[in-house]
C-alpha cells in the first residue's frame, strides 16, 4: 500500500507542481508593453508625470529638481513626480512593463542604450513633436549629439546636456620644459610629451602623457573622435578595417607608448594613479603633465585647487587633419518619452523644456558643470564665464566633432575595439590588419546576432 | 501490498463489505497524498518559485531573442550556436572559470585543512588564532578585494615594496594578466575562515581512541593522517569540494571588483567598463551573463551561458558525489 500510495502521491506532487511551473512560466512569458496615449494637459488639465533620472549628487539633485520647478511654473497644470538614482537596467524593466508606476519620461547618463531604446519602440520616436513644435533638429543641436541620440533615422531621444573632450596641461610644467602653447597636431603633442617626461628610477617624476587605453580617460573612442573615423558603413556593417583612420590611430597611441617608456612601465606608472574622480587624479598631483578629460574636470581642480596653474585646449589632432584643430570626443544624457506613457502630451511639453528652453539648459549646465547641448544655450552670456570651461563649449559647436553612434546591442563594438586597443597596445596582437579584421567580423556578428 | 489486493482480487471475493473498504482505503490514500502534500507545499512552493521556475524559463529564454524590452521571439538554436561558436570571449571565460575551480578550490581545500590542523594542535592560545584566521571571512567581498589591490597594488603596495627590498621579482598581480588569478586565489585563501571551522570540528570529531590504536601498531604521523584522520573527515572534504565548486562556478563579485580596481575605470555612470581586466584574464562566466544579458541586452544568450554553467555545475557534483568517499561514506 506505501508503495501505491507513494506513487499516487508523487504524482499528485509532480502534477501540482508541473501546474504552478507551467502557470508561472505563462505569467512570465506573456508580460507585454502596454500602448501608450495622449492627455488632456494641453487643455488645462491637471497632468502628473513621472520622470526617472540618474542623477544622484546633492548638487545635480538640486540642479534638476530646480530645473523641473522651474517647468511646472511655467506649466502650471502639468506636475513632474521625478525618481533620481535610476540605473538603465531598471529602466529597462519599466519599460517592458508599463502601468502606473513606470516613468513617461525617462533620461540616461550613457548614450550606448539609445539604439535599442529606438530599435524596440521603448521611447517613442520624437520627430512628429518636434515638427508640431517647430523645432528643427540640425538647427537646434550640434551635429555630434544629435547622432547619439538618434538610430536609423528614429530621432527617440534628445540631448539633454552633454559631455565634451579636450586637453588639460600643467602650466607650471610646460614653462619648466620650456613649452610656450598647447599643441595643436600630434607630432607636436608627441614632441611636449616627451619634454615634460622625467624618468625617476625605472619610473617616472612626471610623465608628459599617460597613453595607455586604462589611463581613464584616454580610450579608443575619445582618440578616434581627434581622426572623425567612421564606425559603420552605410550598409550598417562595422567601417573599422576598411577606415584607415582607425589603424592610424591605433599606431599613433602605440607609437606614443613606445616613445614614453613601453607598455610595462607605463602599465607599472599607471598603477600609482589614484581613482579618476577624486583629488588624487593624476593630472591633480601632477604625475602627468597633460591629460585628455571631460568639461567636469574643470570644476573638480578649481574645487581641489592643485599647486600649480593649469589651463585647457582642443586635444591635439592628426597632422594630416591639422585644418580640424578644435574638434573633438562628444557624448552626454539623453531623454526621451516612453511608449507606455499615456502622457505624452504633457510628456512631451516636459522634454521640450528640459532640451529646448534656453534658460533651462544654461542654468543646469551652469549648475552642474556640463556642455549645453543647444546651439542657442552654448552662445548664451549667461553661461558661466571661465575661458578653461569655454574649450569645451567650442568642441561642442565644432562640427568636426563626433560621437560613437548608436547601435542595437549597446556598446559592444565599442569594447570589442577596446579589447583590440587592450592587446595592440600590449604587445599581444602584433598584426593591426588581422586585428581590426577580425573585431569588424565579431562587431557584425554580435549585432546580427542581436537584431 | 500490492500482492495481496491482486490475490483478494484473484480469488474473487464476494465479500458485501469489501467495496466500502476499498472505498475507506482510497480516501485513507487521499487523505494521506494531501497530508504529504501540505507538509511539502512549503519547500515545493520554494522550490517551484526559486528553482524550477526560473530554470524552465531559463531554458526557454536560451531559444529566444530577447533583449528585456520587446517580446521574446522563438529563434530556435541562434543564441547557442552564437554563444559556442561564434564568442570567442564563452570560450575563455570558460578557461578562467575552470581554472579557478581547479586551483582555487583545491587550494583552498588544502589550505583550510592545514590551517585546521595546526589549530588543533595548539596548546595555548587556541582561542587567538581560530579568531585571526576566522576574522578575514567575515570581511565583505567588495571591501576585501579593494583592500587587497591596494595591498598588492604593483607601484604602491606594500608587499611588491617588501618584495623589492628582499631582492625578490616583483609581480603585477591584478594589471597582470599572468598574476591576476593567482593574485585572486590569495584573496580566497586569505578568507579562509568557513573551512578551517569545518575542518577543525571535524577533526576534533575523530576517535582518540583510534590514534591511539594505530600508534599501538607504529603508525607514525603521516600514517596517522592518510589512515586515521583522512578516512574519518571525508565526507567533510567533499562536502568543502563540492561547496567550493559551485561556489567558484559563481564566482563573480571579487573578480569584477579586482578588475575595476586594477584598471583605473571606475564604471561610474556613462562609463564603458568591461570586466575581465587585464586582457581578459579575470572573465569568468557570471560575469558574461551579466554583461550579456544586462549591458548587451542580449538575454538570450546570457541564458545560454547560466544553462552551461548550470550543466557544468550539476555534471561536477554528480561525478564528485557518486566517488565513494562521498557523503555517504559517514554511514558506512
Amino acid at each position: 500500500m506505501h508503495a501505491t500510495t507513494s506513487r499516487r502521491g508523487r504524482r499528485t506532487i509532480a502534477a501540482v507542481a508541473g501546474s504552478a511551473v507551467l502557470a508561472l512560466l505563462a505569467s512570465a512569458c506573456t508580460g507585454s508593453s502596454e500602448s501608450g496615449g495622449t492627455d488632456d494637459s494641453a487643455s488645462g488639465k491637471d497632468v502628473t508625470i513621472t520622470f526617472w533620472h540618474g542623477w544622484s549628487q546633492d548638487n545635480e539633485v538640486k540642479a534638476i529638481n530646480d530645473t523641473i520647478a522651474a517647468f511646472e511654473k511655467a506649466h502650471p497644470n502639468i506636475h513632474v513626480k521625478a525618481v533620481g538614482n535610476v540605473a538603465d537596467d531598471k529602466v529597462n524593466q519599466a519599460l517592458r512593463a508599463g502601468g502606473d508606476g513606470a516613468p513617461d519620461v525617462v533620461s540616461s547618463f550613457t548614450t550606448n542604450n539609445v539604439g535599442m531604446f529606438c530599435s524596440t519602440k521603448a521611447f517613442i520616436d520624437l520627430k512628429p513633436q518636434l515638427e508640431k513644435s517647430g523645432i528643427d533638429p540640425a538647427k537646434t543641436f550640434p551635429a555630434a549629439m544629435l547622432n547619439y541620440t538618434r538610430f536609423q533615422g528614429n530621432q527617440c531621444s534628445l540631448p539633454l546636456l552633454g559631455d565634451a573632450y579636450g586637453l588639460y596641461y600643467n602650466k607650471k610644467a610646460f614653462a619648466a620644459a620650456g613649452i610656450t602653447a598647447p599643441p595643436k597636431t600630434f607630432s607636436e603633442f608627441a614632441a611636449d610629451a616627451k619634454t615634460l617626461t622625467i624618468a625617476d628610477g625605472d619610473s617616472y617624476k612626471q610623465l608628459g602623457f599617460m597613453p595607455l587605453y586604462h589611463g581613464y580617460e584616454s580610450t579608443t573612442e575619445h582618440f578616434l573622435g581627434q581622426y572623425g573615423a567612421t564606425y559603420f558603413g552605410a550598409d550598417g556593417k562595422s567601417n573599422l578595417a576598411a577606415d584607415p583612420k582607425v589603424a592610424a590611430m591605433l599606431d599613433w597611441q602605440k607609437g606614443m607608448v613606445d616613445q614614453l617608456g613601453g607598455y610595462a612601465k607605463l602599465e607599472k606608472y599607471r598603477a600609482t594613479f589614484g581613482e579618476e574622480f577624486s583629488a588624487k587624479n593624476p593630472f591633480h598631483t601632477g604625475q602627468v603633465a597633460m591629460a585628455i578629460d571631460g568639461e567636469w574636470r574643470t570644476a573638480s581642480l578649481a574645487e581641489n585647487k592643485p599647486d600649480f596653474d593649469w589651463a585647457t585646449a582642443p586635444f591635439p589632432v592628426p597632422d594630416d587633419q591639422a585644418a580640424s584643430y578644435g574638434r573633438g570626443y562628444q557624448t552626454g544624457t539623453i531623454v526621451g518619452i516612453a511608449s507606455t506613457s499615456k502622457k505624452q502630451t504633457a510628456a512631451w511639453e516636459f522634454v521640450k523644456f528640459l532640451t529646448t528652453d534656453t534658460d533651462a539648459v544654461v542654468n543646469f549646465a551652469n549648475a552642474i558643470h556640463n556642455v549645453p547641448s543647444t546651439f542657442a544655450a552654448l552662445d548664451s552670456p549667461k553661461l558661466v564665464g571661465d575661458p578653461n570651461f569655454k574649450t569645451f563649449l567650442d568642441v561642442a559647436k565644432n562640427p568636426n566633432s563626433g560621437t560613437t553612434p548608436a547601435s542595437v546591442n549597446g556598446g559592444g563594438y565599442i569594447v570589442s575595439l577596446q579589447n583590440l586597443g587592450y592587446d595592440y597596445e600590449s604587445g599581444k596582437q602584433t598584426d593591426l590588419k588581422a586585428g581590426l579584421a577580425a573585431t569588424a567580423k565579431q562587431i557584425d556578428t554580435d549585432i546580427a546576432q542581436a537584431k | 501490498m500490492s500482492l495481496a489486493f491482486g490475490t483478494r482480487k484473484g480469488a474473487g471475493t464476494t465479500d458485501p463489505a469489501a467495496p466500502s473498504t476499498q472505498h475507506l482505503l482510497r480516501r485513507k490514500r487521499r487523505r494521506e497524498a494531501a497530508r504529504t502534500l501540505a507538509f511539502l507545499s512549503p519547500w515545493l512552493i520554494g522550490f517551484s518559485l526559486f528553482f524550477v521556475y526560473p530554470l524552465v524559463s531559463t531554458a526557454y529564454f536560451s531559444f529566444t531573442k530577447y533583449n528585456g524590452i520587446g517580446a521574446a521571439t522563438f529563434n530556435g538554436l541562434k543564441n547557442w550556436d552564437y554563444v559556442l561558436n561564434q564568442l570567442p570571449t564563452f570560450w575563455q571565460g570558460l578557461r578562467n572559470t575552470l581554472w579557478l575551480v581547479l586551483v582555487m578550490v583545491t587550494l583552498r581545500v588544502a589550505f583550510g585543512l592545514g590551517i585546521g590542523l595546526l589549530i588543533t594542535k595548539v596548546k595555548n592560545g587556541a582561542g587567538f588564532f581560530r579568531t585571526v584566521f576566522y576574522l578575514p571571512y567575515l570581511a565583505p567581498p567588495v571591501a576585501a578585494t579593494v583592500a587587497f589591490a591596494f595591498l598588492l597594488n604593483p607601484g604602491t603596495g606594500p608587499l611588491n615594496h617588501l618584495l623589492g627590498e628582499l631582492g625578490l621579482p616583483q609581480p603585477g598581480w591584478f594589471s597582470d594578466p599572468d598574476w591576476s588569478k593567482p593574485a585572486l586565489t590569495l584573496l580566497a585563501m586569505w578568507g579562509i575562515g568557513d573551512l578551517m571551522v569545518i575542518f577543525m570540528a571535524s577533526l576534533l570529531d575523530v576517535p582518540k581512541e583510534q590514534y591511539e590504536a594505530a600508534e599501538l601498531d607504529g603508525a607514525g604521523p603521516f600514517q596517522k593522517f592518510r589512515y586515521v584522520t583522512l578516512p574519518n573527515i571525508s565526507p567533510i572534504i567533499m562536502f568543502a569540494v563540492v561547496t567550493g565548486v559551485i561556489q567558484t562556478m559563481q564566482y563573480y563579485t571579487q573578480a569584477i571588483v579586482a578588475g575595476k580596481v586594477a584598471s583605473g575605470i571606475a564604471g561610474n555612470s556613462g562609463q564603458q567598463f568591461e570586466p575581465g581586466y587585464p586582457q581578459g584574464s579575470t572573465w569568468t562566466l557570471p560575469q558574461m551573463v551579466y554583461n550579456l544579458g544586462f549591458q548587451h541586452f542580449n538575454y538570450g544568450a546570457a541564458c545560454v551561458v547560466a544553462l552551461v554553467l548550470f550543466a557544468i555545475s550539476m555534471a561536477v557534483t554528480s561525478i564528485l558525489l557518486r566517488r565513494k568517499s562521498g557523503f555517504m561514506a559517514s554511514d558506512d
